[in-house]
């Protein structure tokens, strides 16, 4: 490509972030000195171009050892990978985790989302910032959820460097957080991910029973608690007995969607289009979800083995974990799990001496919601910006590099173990026949004991809040995060199953369980949701790009208002929410409505 | 530090006569201008030549090459395409008997490797390009072969960055290893060739590491190419004036089209040769007739039957010899045997190699008229100046593009002042010269072309709206031919199959101005992308990519001899000098030097460059001249 | 005669549309159904030249069975589907996506906008004299051309036909995110410190005069840019060999613009510097 550079070079520091990723460059069309025979030969075409799905990783690079992206450090980046800047430029100012301007090598990321925010965010934030002004070497950020609403409320400080250093503090003190992002290497260990399972212990745990349980560092602890019997049994089923087993558990996927994932399994398999990939959609996003960062955290290996055996069903040879950027505990769990697994020939060209090859990448996001949206995902990967693609074509016929795709969820892929291990009837035994197995719920908020809990499906939502402990005065509880709905205090009966929620009107989303008591503002609280939409909209859907933001000015205006006050703004709500349901590109949009509008009807907000 | 702005011409408005050379013009009348042209080119009536223009319509030159050969009873007529692709022309004619690119732009988005040679399309033609984009993004592999890398290049699999003037060993050795790995159509060579087995002999020492040595570019380059070329299922050979722009640029036309006959490549949809044409009419000047071998319709001078069809329509006999063509005419103006020159809308004072020499001859003519839309530096030599319109926004009619197509041009804008359009200025001429011609339009001068042109017979006015255009050949009105010529090679029974191709049995023979200690720069000159030819007409744009003209240095050059981008320095060459800022680029190499010829009021690059001619088709070597470059020493900067 | 390719023969479906039957070749979009149909489905982001990027979403229509409204631009239509283009469901989101682009972008070059404003009852003002607005400046900084962004709907065209889908130069790209999403050259420079190369095909495509000839935005502002005295005529380029078909816009004797058609088998509607701004020596007449 011919490509255009400005005079911006990069510094020895950038060069080397990108060269350690990318390895050094091999011409001088690509950045290294120029030699006799670049001067008579060069190479490039599609080979150069196809690589574009390292420009992610690449900017991750820069900003893990700068802290920002310069101008000369994106164009050493498009060089060695032959991206156009102006289009690397797109990408980069995407994502929030980035940026495109000098700021101090260490950042702050505050959560100031709902959880948070009832746990006093504000007051942490308003503190830090005031402890961290300009000479401080700290910028301090105010973050969407950042997953760790059972230790609200929550601070991740990033420091970058190499390797880039990153503490979190939750929950949070000023004076915590402030230390922590003075001195992350100083800063006190998290506790275990154990700590986020209140039931840690209890024997009838399935899709959590190893955390607390086994070494999350240890491949040997994870087969000695049972690990890789299921990829075992998968082998001996063969690919279509795996995908006959996981239909007939009546697994549906956990992201919030509920397909059939038996279903999505066929649908990819049967393609003759090759390759075939596996996505894992590690990009928990949902404001108040954190159930796969717990299993990551505390039980790496289950994920490692639920990938191989959902590629061996579906025929993929290469899986791609995208895993959230704001997740380094994770992120490095789950590096190691991988690493391990390659070592030990379970992942790699012939994985148990099966003569089947698999093996899985991993990559970060760098703070976008939307992004947890599959096509958006695929975009994410292949260096694009994490727009939403339009469907039809579907991801098991056109998805990643616009091959066949399977992408599942983590918590999907876990459940997979137990429906192998134990054989599919005996999986589907628990729950309700429509809803099967059981499920993650990340409770948090107004609770005594917040944290991630397996129940079956099928429990009550007041049979699953009272082990956690409900506060006093429980106004409400929104189900399904930021996309989902509020339900009243008075409606704790309603069963938790897909079509229980369906039925009483709301959703059971990603498993989020968020309660508010009645000392929180109802209209602060769906001006934070409208917000978290208008920033997280990407932009290229007109309902959903300006929708968004009239809805919170909407909101912003009636904020205190009641009764007619608020009705001319509520009728205005109610006509750009039904046009951005009808007619956004994607679930973003489609659902950034919901939660206010549940909020008016069920909750009675501005009445 | 100061600003170069490119000169501006502003358009002729009336006609302009003086009556000696070293007076100044004055402004005439039409009569006046019109009487004194006639009188003049009358005089030398047996020592005429006629510069028709290659960016005028198809029926203007039809028009002026008639006017040469009815009026004036020569074929001494020619046009600025012998400054570029008469080579592509007189290569492809001898291997196939017809000049015309073999394909079409739609076939290269449909085709598995595509071959830039000697092409900067990505700049000298850049919607053709897009059609290369399109097959590149169909999955398409694109080889560039080319000294510099240039924007085309950037886009290949792989760029070959050979030596200037070794375009004949790099496609010998092509050929030669296409030949040893077994690779060569066999059925197709055997049927629809001839002189293979001289032609193996010819390329056999031509090894990968001779070439490697000849061309500087690695031999496992040179294979790969030849590999991917002799494999692909359909192939396009693409060039440019790398190719043609060279003092044996026929022989190197020959070189490219021998690798298509041993491979197959040619006739057949998506597979060809295609020459890019520099100028929007110079296919179709061709086409006309308006080049010194042949008659409207590409069709044959010494052939007596086509003659004695040209003589019954015009009623008037044709010399059955060749004329002379512009390189000629020049040398004739030297010796005095051409006296005078009516020349439409070229501007060879300026786009001649050794401008020097081309002025010394404009001036040595008895009488020059010159007919154009500006006051150009070759109209300021001229006894008369006719404003004309232009072609393409001011007049009807149509010009014939790169592949072929025969598309209407039409008048959009009225022309200023007294101008007027090129045929009515040349109808009147011959009027006053005794020959009354009556074209209603037009249209009627295309109808009377179409009755003499077999290839053009199906194109009328109409079927020309309705299609956006339609290829040559085209000698019927009811039907559109393929979008590939000669697919008669493959045909089965050999009289269809008509004449087999030759393999031209050329030879490497090094560019005439050689580097040595004095000059031991290699100049190769070439366009940007907003700018074209001298300028005239690009100069008129506030171009935001415009820099004015520069010698373009490797880096290590630009540090070898201690200069800056900017500096301005002395470029010599065995024939001139002039000043230049340099420009520093790192798609040359040390040893290569680039510029163009748009800015030759400020820098006339024209003054180093070589008049080394093409012995077939008089092209003159433009790409390799041998240059010094020298410091000044009190170094002024240019931004 | 012999035979060329004409391409693989395209099969027939059939579905409903507004309750007809219609037959179209697969591979038919709704909105080409639509509009052999002869039904007006107002689009802003279609092109007739790009892949439909269906981001305006003022063309949906309504498909039995499916959860949300459909893009017409983009959607396929497939054997017995039942597609319904003016129910209410889909005539509120379109009024509701005019008004949302009304609101906070200037339309005032933008044509038909004002007829679908008009014909779907559209209130850009209700959402009150401080609805946010793009509050862009036109960008001036080269003599070829202006990008007042204050009048872009993001449609992606631009992007698209400067990118892979026609020029491949990659001069601009969607910067940002959300509703401070822009069209931007890498890190916001000038379009002369940008790998633009000024052919000009992102000017073809825009569908709101964001993008538009120096020479148009300066008749705009002074007021003399009068399409009803302009003619079109359309002509070869003369800059080389290609053959490029360039559509003179011309008023007043002057040429003020030029275009490509986008269905001519050279160009599709492309052009390069030279053929789309090389003009003015013709009218350097004094």
């Amino acid at each position: 490509m011919d490509l255009h550079f400005g005079d911006s070079e990069p510094t020895d520091e950038e060069r080397a972030a990108v060269d350690a990723l990318l390895g050094p460059p091999e011409s001088s069309w690509e950045g290294a000195d120029r030699s006799d025979t670049d001067l008579r030969w060069a190479r490039g075409g599609r080979e150069a171009r196809d690589r574009r799905d390292l420009l992610l990783p690449g900017l991750h690079a820069v900003n893990d050892r700068v802290g920002w992206i310069s101008e000369g450090a994106l164009n050493y980046l498009c060089r060695r990978l032959t991206v156009p800047p102006a289009e690397a430029y797109g990408v980069a100012t995407f994502y929030a985790m980035f940026s495109l301007r000098p700021r101090p090598a260490t950042v702050l990321h505050v959560c100031t989302d709902l959880t948070c925010a009832a746990a006093g965010a504000d007051d942490l934030c308003a503190g830090a910032e005031a402890r961290l002004g300009p000479g401080s070497g700290v910028a301090v950020e105010r973050s969407p959820c950042l997953g760790l609403c059972e230790r609200a409320p929550a601070a991740l400080a990033v420091r970058a460097g190499d390797p880039a250093r990153t503490a979190v503090s939750a929950p949070a003190t000023v004076a915590a957080a402030v230390r922590a992002a003075g001195a992350p290497d100083a800063a006190p260990a998290e506790p275990p991910a154990v700590t986020a399972v209140p039931q840690a212990g209890d024997p009838s745990l399935t899709l959590l029973g190893r955390v607390g349980v086994v070494d999350p560092a240890s491949l040997d602890d994870y087969r000695a608690h049972g690990g890789y019997t299921a990829l075992r049994r998968a082998f001996a089923l063969g690919p279509a007995g795996v995908i006959r087993e996981v239909t007939d558990s009546g697994l549906v996927g956990r992201g919030g969607a509920a397909f059939p994932t038996g279903r999505k399994w066929q649908a990819t398999a049967s393609r003759p289009d090759r390759p075939h990939y596996l996505v894992c959609n590690a990009d928990e996003s949902e404001p108040g979800t954190f159930k796969d960062r717990v299993i990551m955290e505390g039980d790496p290996y289950a994920l490692v083995e639920a990938m191989t055996i959902a590629a061996y069903a579906t025929g993929a040879h290469t899986g791609h974990l995208y895993l959230r950027g704001e997740y380094p505990r994770a992120l490095l769990r789950m590096r190691h799990a991988v690493d391990r697994a390659r070592a030990r020939g379970l992942l790699g060209d012939d994985i148990l001496g099966q003569g089947y090859a698999f093996d899985i990448e991993i990559r970060r996001g760098a703070g976008a919601y939307v992004c947890g949206e599959e096509t958006a995902l695929f975009n994410s990967i292949e260096g694009y910006r994490g727009e939403p693609r339009s469907k039809p074509p579907f991801p098991v016929e056109k998805g990643l590099f616009g091959k066949p795709t399977v992408e599942n969820n983590v918590e999907t892929l876990v459940n997979v173990l137990p429906i192998l291990t134990r054989g599919a009837p005996a999986y589907a035994a628990t729950g309700t026949p429509d809803s099967t197995g059981t499920k993650l719920f990340c409770v948090s908020g107004s609770v005594e004991r917040p944290g991630v809990y397996e129940v079956p499906f099928g429990t009550t939502l007041g049979g699953l809040l009272e082990p956690a402990g409900v506060r006093e005065g429980l106004r409400a509880v929104l189900l399904g995060g930021a996309a989902g709905g509020f339900v009243r205090a008075d409606e704790l009966d309603i069963p938790l199953t897909f079509e229980g929620t369906r039925e009483a009107g709301t959703t059971l989303g990603s498993g989020v369980v968020m309660a508010f008591d009645d000392t929180v503002p109802l209209p602060r609280l769906l001006l934070r949701i409208a917000r978290f939409f208008r920033d997280e909209s990407c932009g290229q859907c007109v309902p959903c790009r300006v929708g968004t933001v009239r809805q919170e000015e909407a909101l912003h205006r009636i904020v205190e208002r009641t009764g007619a006050d608020a009705a001319g703004d509520i009728a205005l709500l109610r006509e750009v929410g039904r046009a951005m349901r009808d007619a956004s590109i994607c679930g973003l949009g489609q659902t950034a409505w919901n939660a206010v509008e549940s909020a008016i009807d069920r909750l009675g907000a501005y009445e | 530090m100061r600003k170069r702005q490119p000169k501006t011409y502003t358009r002729l408005t009336h006609p302009l006569v003086r009556d000696s050379r070293d007076e100044p013009f004055r402004r005439a009348t039409w009569e006046e201008a019109l009487d004194r042209t006639a009188r003049g080119l009358g005089a030398a009536r047996g020592a005429f030549g006629m510069f028709s223009c290659a960016r005028a319509t198809n029926e203007m030159n039809y028009v002026a090459q008639k006017f040469a050969r009815v009026v004036m009873g020569t074929n001494n007529v020619d046009s600025c395409n012998r400054t570029c692709h008469a080579p592509s022309v007189a290569g492809l004619s001898a291997a196939f008997g017809s000049g015309g690119g073999t394909s079409s732009y739609e076939e290269v988005e449909h085709t598995d490797v595509i071959v830039m040679w000697g092409s900067n399309a990505r700049f000298a033609h850049p919607i053709f390009f897009q059609h290369v984009l399109r097959g590149i993004r169909n999955g398409a592999r694109m080889y560039a072969v080319d000294p510099r890398r240039t924007s085309t290049a950037e886009w290949a699999e792989s760029w070959l960055g050979l030596n200037v003037g070794t375009d004949i060993p790099m496609a010998h050795a092509i050929g030669r290893e296409i030949i040893h790995a077994g690779l060569v159509d066999e059925a197709f060579v055997r049927r629809a060739t001839t002189g293979f087995e001289e032609y193996r002999a010819l390329v056999e020492p031509w090894t990968p590491s001779l070439a490697e040595k000849v061309t500087g570019v690695p031999a496992a380059a040179v294979r790969e190419l030849a590999h991917a070329y002799a494999r692909a299922e359909r192939a396009q050979l693409c060039w440019t004036l790398g190719i043609t722009e060279h003092h044996n640029g026929t022989d190197n036309v020959r070189a490219l089209v021998n690798l298509s006959l041993l491979t197959g490549h040619v006739g057949r949809y998506g597979s060809g040769l295609q020459p890019l044409r520099g100028q929007n009419n110079v296919q179709g000047g061709g086409d006309m007739g308006a080049i010194p071998n042949r008659l409207p319709g590409f069709q044959d001078i010494l052939d007596a039957d086509v003659r004695l069809k040209f003589e019954s329509a015009w009623g008037t006999t044709v010399q059955p010899r060749y004329g002379l063509n512009l390189t000629e005419m020049f040398e004739a103006m030297e010796d005095g045997s051409l006296r005078a020159v009516y020349c439409i809308g070229e501007n060879p004072a300026q786009s001649e190699a050794d401008a020097g020499q081309a002025v010394r001859r404009l001036r040595s003519l008895d009488f020059l008229v010159v007919q154009d839309i500006f006051l150009t530096k070759t109209a300021e030599l001229a006894d008369v100046v006719l404003p004309a319109t232009a072609g393409w926004a001011e007049t009807e009619g149509t010009t014939t593009n790169s592949e072929r197509r025969v598309q209407r041009v039409r008048r959009a804008v009225a022309p200023p002042g007294e101008a007027r359009e090129d045929i009515d200025i040349i109808c009147d001429l011959a009027a006053r010269l005794g020959h009354d011609w009556k074209y209603a339009d037009a249209e009627a001068v295309w109808n009377e072309l179409r009755s003499v042109s077999p290839d053009h017979y199906g194109m009328t006015y109409e079927r020309l709206e309705e299609h956006q255009g339609i290829q040559w050949p085209c000698p019927s009105t009811d039907a559109i031919e393929p979008t590939y010529l000669h697919g008669r090679l493959w045909e089965k029974d050999p009289v269809r199959r008509g004449r087999p191709a030759p393999f031209g049995l050329v030879r490497h023979d090094p560019p005439v101005d050689l580097t040595d200690e004095e000059y031991p720069i290699r100049l190769t000159t070439g366009r940007r992308l907003d700018s074209y030819n001298t300028g005239v007409q690009s100069g008129g744009f506030p171009s935001p990519l415009r820099r004015g003209e520069h010698v373009e240095l490797c880096p290590e050059d630009a540090e070898r001899y201690g200069v800056v981008v900017g500096e301005e320095v002395r470029v010599s060459s065995r024939r001139g000098s002039v000043l230049a800022p340099v420009w520093i680029d790192t798609s040359l190499r040390p040893g290569l030097a680039f510029m163009t010829f748009h800015f030759p009021d400020e820098v006339d690059t024209n003054r180093l460059t070589i008049e080394a001619n093409c012995p077939i088709a008089g092209t003159a070597e433009f790409k390799a001249s041998a240059i010094r470059i020298e410091k000044l020493p009190a170094p002024t900067h240019v931004r | 005669m012999t035979v060329t390719p004409l391409g693989i023969p395209r099969r027939l479906l059939e579905f409903t549309l507004d309750g007809e039957p219609v037959r179209v070749p697969e591979g038919t979009t709704i909105l080409d159904a639509c509009r052999a149909a002869g039904k007006d489905v107002p689009t802003l982001c279609e092109g007739d030249t790009l892949r439909p990027k269906n981001a305006c979403r003022v063309c949906v229509v309504e498909v039995e069975g499916s959860r949300t409204l459909v893009p017409a631009c983009s959607r396929r239509a497939e054997p017995g589907m039942e597609v319904r283009t003016g129910t209410e469901r889909a005539r509120h989101s379109r009024k509701v996506v005019l008004e949302l682009l009304a609101s906070s972008v200037d339309l005032s070059t933008t044509p038909r906008v004002a007829g679908w404003l008009e014909e779907y009852g559209a209130e850009p003002d209700r959402f009150g004299p401080d609805a946010a607005r793009l509050g862009e400046e036109p960008r001036i900084d080269n003599d070829l051309y202006v990008r007042d962004y204050d009048k872009c709907i993001l449609c992606y065209k631009c992007v698209d036909a400067c990118g892979e889908q026609w020029q491949n130069t990659f001069a601009i790209s969607v910067a940002g995110r959300g509703f401070d999403a822009r069209i931007a050259v890498e890190h916001d420079a000038a379009l002369t410190d940008s790998a633009c190369v000024y052919c000009g095909n992102c000017i073809e495509v825009c569908p709101t005069g964001a993008l538009s000839f120096k020479s148009e935005f300066d008749m705009r502002a002074a007021g003399t840019w009068d399409e009803s005295k302009q003619t079109r005529t359309t002509t070869v380029c003369a800059y080389c060999g290609v053959g490029c078909n360039v559509t003179l816009h011309v008023q007043d004797n002057e040429i003020v613009k030029v275009t490509s058609p986008h269905d001519n088998p050279v160009t599709h509607g492309n052009l390069c510097i030279k053929g789309r701004f090389g003009y003015q020596h013709v009218q350097n007449r004094d």
